[in-house]
């Protein structure tokens, strides 16, 4: 080769060929996504985000949160169980068939054979989907996270490393905001066992006025401020509480199917 | 004689050299300032693993803000200046001609680090942009991307004025970087900070431009600036120049589309492709090992490189080889479902970022300016003996850094993200990141050392031209 040009055409073909890919055509897919609606419903879903926990996003930005935390769960499929319902008019017959069918774990086309076995015999049943995955077994979401989840978000924080836990529906998982704020002020006051830093800055120690301010924090032993003073947390701890509670992805949608529990 | 060649005659090495030298100051006096504000800032990170209160109540030092100013300060205040210095260098010296305007890449570095210093400086103080790799907000990229683009273009035009017109391998990596970095940095500033889209299409442009800045970006420099010094530093010719076009073009189509992980919440066919591509990414790197492998068991040794101590240039050029082998082949291993569910979101993915920072890129830097800035100068080292003691630091310092980080990501995988599984590993890494900034610091005083030699000797030079006697024809007329 005795020009320039045959390496600079392989930089147009290889980048130019990914930014179409990967820039241009994810902008044109998902920048235009729009609210869905939650399977067998007519809720729309994600719902807006308060006031607060709009800012609270840009609290958890400034202070790198996504350094640790991730806000996407993964799965590795879905498996459908068999519920039953009501045992009908021949309750024996269907229990005595219970005790030899496996009911969980199963393909769509089994869980049509066994419930088709169990209707026969006049038993009524439910064919749930079931999610599941290493982060659903740990109890950090019940479907894996899509691209709804962050329709609200900027910047989306997706995170790369879970030094602390994946924050994708902690609102679920922990849904007081007291707890949430005693967490950020002491961080092993709620879990003995946490690395994270306590974000004390986020908070003003404040002599007692005429009342106890009611949003003092309810802390206790070392943690605890000096007689006649009380913790309270400032506008950005309460906006970074207030997004936390608001990640709740735990709703059906057509991209990630699941079978909701019963309401009560 | 052609007009091109009258305007840029063919200068010899030490000319080429000393027209390098003000762009090469420039850029690496701050550089190597970067290297030490980023290697003391990751070492308090590390740190708070130790003791997660170490620091905690200043709220410019929170883990989140100092880790990522820690990467930024490696990546854009020494990775890239240092590697736009050698590269302006090896272009001049492959073109056989002096500079073109020295003076652009000067201002150009001086508006590198302004940008370099508000990025820094808003990333502590919470303005950072949320993205990783992209924390620098509109006006510190805004001036990186200008400096960038401002040193391109007379390095480019040294390109252009080469006497052989014949390229040699590490031309094309080094051209390719030129363009590389400024149109993912644009394309992904534009998509992401100036109209930002919406939703999770912001997460795959981010991971676009983090692959493309820190595999792509990284490997086409490291990669071109040891064609260049491991045939030159060794003595035996480069295996081959077909090789190298073969790992050339295969790493720029492949590479680019990786570094997406198997689990993230896009559409199927993004984390599809990228997969695919990460597997592909295979040909390149066993391609780099053949080349390195065949250029240093072939013909015979020259008698100048037989003579050359254990950890000079040479070694690290070779350590930043091998470290590129493994870096890229912990950069496949996620490509498998099985090895992904393990090691994604672990300090796996961290040790492979670590690696390919200071195993590979930086360990290259370093050797190559340890061989050009004397040259450059027209003087030795201050400090001679500490680039031996950098090498053995960096190496050891490079080991126990990464390899116990990656260790301790299959811990944290392996028992559900716990960290307590993974805090010895942890610390042991602090220990190898303090090594690392040890020697760190000795490449800095001998840059420094030289810089102000440098400058002493200017004021030296001015200073007898002004206190000169009056030639007695000038007083006479």
């Amino acid at each position: 080769m005795k020009s320039g040009f045959p390496a600079t055409f392989v930089v147009v073909l290889a980048l130019g060929g990914s930014t179409l890919g990967f820039v241009l055509a994810p902008a044109v897919q998902l920048g235009g996504i729009q609210q869905t609606t939650v399977l067998n419903t007519a809720d729309i879903y994600p719902p807006q985000r308060t006031g607060d926990a709009t800012l609270g996003l840009q609290v958890y930005r400034a202070n790198g949160c996504a350094a640790c935390h991730t806000e996407q769960v993964r799965q590795d499929g879905v498996a459908c169980e068999v519920v039953l319902t009501a045992p009908g008019a021949n309750p024996a017959a269907v229990t005595n068939l219970l005790a030899t069918l496996t009911l969980t774990n199963l393909t769509k086309e089994a869980a049509d054979l066994v419930a088709g076995q169990i209707t026969g015999l006049g038993g009524k049943v439910e064919t749930h989907i079931v999610p599941n995955g290493a982060d659903l077994d740990h109890g950090w979401g019940v479907r894996h996270s899509v691209a709804e989840d962050y329709l609200y978000d900027y910047p989306v924080q997706l995170g790369g490393l879970r030094a602390g836990p994946d924050l994708a529906s902690i609102g679920v998982r922990s849904p007081d905001a007291g707890l949430q704020l005693k967490h950020l002020y002491a961080p092993k006051s709620v879990n003995s066992n946490s690395r994270m830093p306590s974000f004390k800055y986020l908070f003003t120690v404040q002599k007692i006025g005429d009342a106890p301010s009611p949003d003092a924090l309810n802390l206790s032993g070392t943690d605890a401020a000096p007689a006649g003073f009380e913790v309270v947390p400032k506008p950005e701890a309460r906006q970074l509480a207030a997004y936390l509670l608001s990640l709740r992805a735990n709703l059906p949608v057509y991209d990630a199917p699941f079978t909701p529990p019963a309401k009560p | 004689m052609t007009a091109n060649e009258t305007i840029h005659p063919t200068a010899p090495a030490p000319e080429i050299d000393a027209s390098c030298r003000l762009p090469l100051l420039a850029l690496l006096v701050g550089a190597s300032v970067w290297l030490v504000v980023g290697s003391v800032l990751a070492l308090i990170a590390s740190i708070k693993f130790h003791d997660p209160e170490f620091l905690a109540a200043c709220p410019l030092l929170t883990y989140g803000r100092v880790v990522a100013a820690a990467n930024d300060a490696l990546v854009y205040g020494f990775c890239l200046p240092a590697g736009l210095s050698v590269i302006l260098w090896i272009f001049s010296r492959l073109s056989q001609t002096v500079y073109p305007l020295p003076l652009v890449p000067v201002i150009a570095a001086h508006l590198w680090h302004l940008g370099v210093f508000v990025g820094l400086a808003s990333i502590l103080l919470g303005n950072s942009t949320g993205f990783t790799w992209l924390e620098f907000p509109r006006g510190g990229s805004i001036l990186l991307f200008v400096a960038f683009v401002l040193i391109a273009i007379p390095t480019a035009a040294a390109f252009g004025y080469r006497r052989e017109k014949t390229l040699y391998p590490s031309h094309w990596f080094l051209l390719a970087a030129l363009l590389w970095f400024p149109w993912s940095y644009a394309s992904a500033n534009i998509f992401l900070v100036a109209m930002p889209v919406r939703g999770v299409a912001q997460g795959v442009i981010d991971l676009w431009f983090g692959n493309n800045l820190l595999y792509v970006w990284f490997s086409l420099t490291g990669l071109g600036i040891a064609f260049y010094f491991l045939p030159k530093l060794t003595g035996r010719p480069l295996k081959t120049y077909y090789y190298a076009l073969y790992v050339f073009w295969t790493l720029a189509l492949f590479g680019t589309w990786c570094g997406i992980p198997h689990g993230s919440p896009f559409p199927a066919w993004i984390t599809s492709l990228s997969a695919i591509a990460s597997v592909l990414l295979i040909v390149p790197v066993i391609g780099v090992m053949v080349i390195t492998a065949q250029t240093l068991c072939g013909s015979p040794k020259s008698a100048e490189s037989k003579s050359a101590p254990l950890g000079g240039p040479v070694c690290f050029i070779k350590l930043g080889l091998a470290a590129f082998v493994i870096s890229s082949l912990m950069y496949i291993a996620p490509a498998c479902p099985q090895i992904s569910r393990v090691l994604e979101f672990t300090w796996f993915g961290q040790a492979q970022v670590q690696l390919q920072i200071w195993g590979f890129l930086a360990s290259i830097l370093f050797g190559a300016l340890y061989y050009l800035l004397p040259l450059a100068l027209g003087f030795a080292f201050k400090f001679p003996q500490f680039v031996r003691g950098h090498f053995f630091l960096l190496g050891l310092g490079v080991l126990l850094w990464v390899v116990p980080l990656a260790i301790g990501g299959y811990e944290q995988g392996a028992n559900g993200y716990s960290l307590d599984a993974s805090l010895n590993c942890l610390r042991i890494s602090t220990l190898g990141l303090g090594l690392i900034l040890i020697g760190n610091l000795l490449f800095a005083l001998n840059v420094l050392a030289l810089f102000v030699t440098w400058k002493i000797n200017l004021v030296k030079t001015i200073f007898a031209a002004v206190t000169a006697p009056l030639k007695t024809s000038e007083v006479k007329s």
